[in-house]
């Protein structure tokens, strides 16, 4: 059971950001290659987004793999949903999936603005 | 840690019967995995939860004992 007030924490980031990025490091400074790789991509596709450090909340890092049954990270969320990690990321990107999703969901990406 | 490629592939088949599971082992150190798994029980099925139903069959060894496996899932033709 993920620990309430992790829960808490987790929903309101999601409702307060359109696009949030659980990673491990930050934006400028990625600490692991595919948490880099997605902050590439979302870069590419110029989309504004919130970036979380996994590794200083621990706390978040155990309740995020119990939330979104998701043993991994980066997890990349659009509009509270879980779109996925680094893998299907690269996927939908390569194919215009995820810009497609992006603007689905009304979420303005370089290309629009 | 680490994990043979046939445990992972065993673990797969175990977890999802009609899977085929094809692993290269990326680095040569049992710890960098990609692997492309069809199975038509992934039909209809968003992405994350097809990735989900392979992390399941891998009971929690994800992200744990193996630290990376690049993941592909994929429909079999004509399903």
């Amino acid at each position: 059971m993920v620990d309430q007030n992790v829960a808490e924490r987790i929903e309101q980031d999601l409702k307060s950001n359109d696009v949030v990025l659980y990673m491990k490091g930050t934006p400028v400074f990625p600490q692991c290659g595919f948490s880099a790789a997605v902050v590439q991509v979302l870069s590419h596709v110029g989309v504004k987004f919130k970036g979380v450090n996994i590794l200083e909340d621990p706390g978040l890092r155990q309740g995020l793999k119990e939330y979104s049954n998701w043993p991994t990270f980066p997890q990349l969320y659009v509009k509270g949903e879980l779109v996925g990690g680094c893998d299907i990321v690269r996927e939908m990107y390569e194919s215009g999936e995820l810009q497609t999703l992006l603007t689905d969901k009304g979420v303005t990406t370089g290309a629009a603005a | 840690m680490a994990m043979e490629a046939a445990t992972i592939e065993q673990l797969i088949k175990e977890g999802i019967p009609d899977a085929v599971v094809e692993i290269a082992d990326l680095r040569g150190d049992g710890d960098h995995y990609a692997a492309l798994v069809t199975s038509a029980t992934f039909k209809g099925k968003s992405r994350v939860q097809q990735h989900q139903m392979v992390y399941a069959a891998l009971q929690g060894k994800m992200g744990g004992e193996l630290h990376a496996l690049a993941l592909t899932t994929a429909v079999p033709e004509g399903t």
